[in-house]
């Protein structure tokens, strides 16, 4: 135990004397719906601002909630339709809409699903391609892990969902795109923004998951993205804050697949 | 420099560094998981197969089976080849060629789970769904990978002590006209039997702690499985997977998973600690 | 009927290096795969220049720095505390309820899951001590982890020194430690140093432990309390968002090339080492 305690008064001495440098930091944490998005901001606003330094961290929007409010991360990063009682103390600013596309291997030769079908396909009742005019293959239902802010955003848009047990579950957007890719008779759902040929995009009631779309106000399933600071962001975190919801910035997001913030 | 008996002190606090960062960490995860348990009922929470957060529901008994299957599959496969592989080296195969295939394996448990998990999603996986049927990402293709990834933790151990025993044993046999297989399977093995125990019991430790590898390829489904091809999900899984976006009642319920794991560790090191000393007393 | 034992032999033989040859190829497969779809993608460019987009195009210079910073820290810290606990258990102690106790937090610190070291690091050296998602909180985590390994192997390194050798030096009027320094451990050195091997090999591939505490910075550390990401993250990011495909069997070639290097220069030197003595 005494080393222990040598240990800790070592660590201690070292956080007291090794801080002390001359830039600015900021630190982002949460949403892996946003990250990328945040990440590219960061390198325009660190190029333009060259003695402060913003580090974008993944984690998910509970990271996100948690390290705003222990201070880990200055911003927090969430991408939930309600945000859940412990972000009640922080400040929040919506920076962005994204849409939830449904997708299925490009192989499979589905183009549109019904919200009921869709539904069905969740909850296990629907469990062969067959039954909504695909091949004689299984489904396999491929879904985010409870407490994702994209699982729980289409669950509520979609309504009545109770997950089929043999779902396979992973944990981000990208992951899930991957499996789709790889396993032809699956179907998963993920961030608009992150779309691309290696998995086919569905209709939904007949209508496409595009961005003209989503402004339209057609497509059903969005949800906002949401940036939270303990108090009222000040400083930096502003300055970085306010950059993002300028034009340009949300010209920029919009161009790689995500909706401006009004 | 030192004085003897102050090298002595020294040295005896040190030594409890191993076991007072098990407290610590055991402390941290208790705090964080214990008065969920007993908010909850430890009997519903180990016992329920409902897991669904969202509505308050957390049963883990689908999670526990997962695991347990899952270790069992990787031992199924880990720990004959790696035995086998360990005697065939050290009894078997000219020295020199052993001290070269021995650090090679060696490396091997360097390669990260990542890689090994990567490959079964890419190679493993599709060759299991077309083969077999199922998604492919089951509970066969995690007993495979764990399998594989605690070979070099099995043989570089069970190696080192097999070749630990005293040379004296083996002449001794070999002199009473015993063919080197008897010998080994009658007295090496058995001289050498703590190690190799000593192996498997890390390899289990590396089967049930091993997270990312795992989480890769398992699938995990939320299901107790009802054939090896199902999907499902270890408690390690189940931990890594859904902590990054827990709050409230649901992060507590991922710490009380993690304080069901401690648990299952420490009773397993138990077992294992009794039958080594065991072994050491009637020897 | 009586099979003959020299026929057993045969058989056991046959069974036995049929298992060890599949296992070899098992492995050497993994390396083969990886490499073959990763060297391609090595040049010094790709390892000395700042990613871009994360990671999707680029190198992996920032990664580079922190996945040797990360193991180098926490075998910093974990080396001296597994080798003293070794040494003490096996030298200045007698079998008792309190090295059994030892023994046994040893083994039960080896079976935590790395799941359960990143949690604890989290809770503990991010949040509680204040240090952020840093390479100090990665390592000290890390160091954790690895403890057991160290202590266990270098513990069957000094065990498995001759009792001869402790007795002569004793004879000689030589005190405990002295022993310990000039005659246990020098001959127990080349396991210790696969202990210490493992250890950093562990540290170079753990991925659960080092997102949790170090974060997944692409930026090039300035201090210890910076976030940074090691290759196996980089990797298991790249591969698993399916972000580049070509970087990501980069990453894994220049991280397997990493460990080859980290082990054959251990060896070597342990080989020297006995050369010498000898």
């Amino acid at each position: 135990m005494k080393k222990h305690l040598i240990l800790f008064c070592f660590i201690t001495a070292v956080i007291f004397f090794g801080c002390g440098k001359g830039k600015v930091s900021v630190t982002l944490a949460g949403s892996t719906a946003f990250q990328p998005f945040a990440e590219k901001i960061a390198d325009e606003y660190m190029k333009a601002n060259p003695n402060i330094t913003i580090t974008v961290q993944g984690g998910g929007s509970a990271v996100g909630i948690q390290s705003a409010n222990s201070g880990a991360a200055q911003i927090g990063m969430a991408d939930l339709v309600k945000l859940p009682d412990e972000a009640k103390e922080l400040t929040s600013t919506i920076v962005a809409q994204d849409g939830i596309a449904v997708i299925v291997n490009p192989k499979n030769k589905i183009e549109n699903l019904s919200t009921e079908q869709l539904r069905d396909v969740f909850n296990g009742k629907i469990n062969n391609w067959k039954e909504i005019g695909g091949g004689d293959e299984p489904i396999t239902v491929v879904s985010r892990e409870a407490g994702s802010g994209t699982r729980s955003s289409f669950e509520k848009i979609v309504t009545g969902i109770k997950l089929v047990d043999k779902a396979v579950i992973q944990n981000s957007n990208g992951t899930i795109r991957e499996t789709v890719a790889n396993d032809e008779n699956s179907i998963g759902y993920i961030s608009h923004g992150i779309l691309n040929e290696k998995v086919k995009g569905l209709k939904i009631d007949n209508v496409e998951c595009t961005t003209e779309s989503i402004i339209a106000n057609n497509y059903k399933l969005v949800r906002p993205i949401f940036l939270l600071t303990k108090g009222t962001p000040a400083g930096e975190v502003k300055k970085f804050i306010d950059y993002i919801l300028t034009d340009e910035i949300q010209l920029m997001i919009k161009k790689d697949g995500l909706l401006p913030a009004k | 420099m030192f004085s003897e008996k102050g090298v002595e002190r020294l040295l005896s606090v040190i030594a409890f560094s191993a076991i007072s960062a098990l407290a610590l960490i055991a402390l941290f995860i208790f705090i964080e998981g214990i008065p969920f348990l007993l908010k909850y009922g430890i009997k519903d929470f180990l016992l329920s197969s409902d897991w669904r957060p969202e509505s308050g529901k957390f049963g883990i008994y689908p999670m526990i089976s997962a695991s347990f299957w899952v270790m069992l599959g990787a031992m199924l496969v880990g720990a004959p080849f790696g035995i086998a592989g360990a005697i065939f080296l050290a009894e078997f195969t000219p020295k020199t060629v052993m001290h070269i295939i021995k650090p090679a394996i060696e490396l091997l448990a360097a390669v990260p789970s990542v890689i090994y998990g990567f490959i079964g999603v890419v190679v493993l996986a599709p060759i299991i769904r077309e083969v077999f049927g199922g998604p492919g990402l089951s509970l066969l293709a995690g007993a495979i990978i764990l399998g594989i990834m605690i070979l070099p933790t099995v043989i570089s151990i069970s190696i080192d002590s097999i070749l630990a025993v005293p040379a004296s044993f083996r002449e001794g046999s070999l002199a009473l006209g015993a063919t080197i297989w008897q010998t080994v399977h009658m007295l090496t093995i058995k001289a050498a039997k703590s190690g190799i125990i000593a192996s498997i019991i890390l390899g289990m430790g590396r089967a049930i702690g091993e997270t990312m590898a795992v989480i890769m390829v398992t699938g995990n489904a939320v299901m107790i499985p009802n054939s090896a091809l199902d999907s499902v999900r270890t408690l390690t899984a189940n931990i890594a997977l859904e902590m990054s976006y827990a709050t409230g009642m649901h992060r507590e319920a991922l710490f009380a998973t993690g304080v069901v794991l401690f648990i299952v560790i420490i009773f397993l090191n138990a077992i294992a600690s009794v039958v080594i000393r065991k072994k050491v007393i009637t020897k | 009927m009586r099979v003959s034992p020299k026929y057993t032999q045969i058989g056991a033989v046959t069974i036995l290096g049929a298992a060890t040859a599949f296992t070899v190829a098992i492995l050497i497969f993994i390396i083969i795969f990886v490499l073959e779809k990763g060297l391609p993608v090595l040049s010094f460019n790709f390892l000395f220049t700042n990613p871009s987009d994360m990671g999707r195009s680029g190198g992996i210079l920032p990664i580079l720095i922190g996945t040797v910073l990360l193991p180098v820290l926490a075998i910093i810290v974990a080396a001296p505390l597994g080798i003293c606990t070794s040494v003490y258990l096996v030298e200045f102690t007698l079998e008792s309820r309190v090295t059994r106790l030892i023994r046994f937090g040893t083994d039960c610190l080896a079976g935590v899951p790395s799941i359960i070291f990143g949690l604890f690091g989290f809770i503990f050296f991010v949040t509680i001590l204040g240090m952020g998602w840093s390479i100090m909180s990665g390592g000290l985590s890390l160091a954790l982890m690895i403890l057991p390994t160290i202590i266990r192997t270098s513990e069957e390194a000094i065990r498995a020194v001759p009792k001869a050798y402790r007795e002569v030096s004793f004879s000689l009027g030589a005190s405990r430690w002295q022993t310990v320094r000039k005659v246990v451990l020098p001959n127990a050195l080349p396991g210790v140093v696969t202990g210490v091997v493992l250890g950093i090999g562990r540290s170079i591939e753990e991925t659960a432990v080092v997102i949790f505490t170090a974060g997944s910075s692409l930026l090039i550390p300035t201090s210890l309390f910076d976030s940074t990401r090691t290759m196996a993250v980089h990797f298991y990011i790249l591969a698993r968002e399916g972000l580049s495909m070509e970087n990501a069997y980069g990453t894994a070639a220049s991280l397997i090339i990493a460990v080859l290097i980290v082990n054959l220069t251990a060896y070597w030197m342990m080989h020297r080492f006995i050369a010498k003595r000898n």
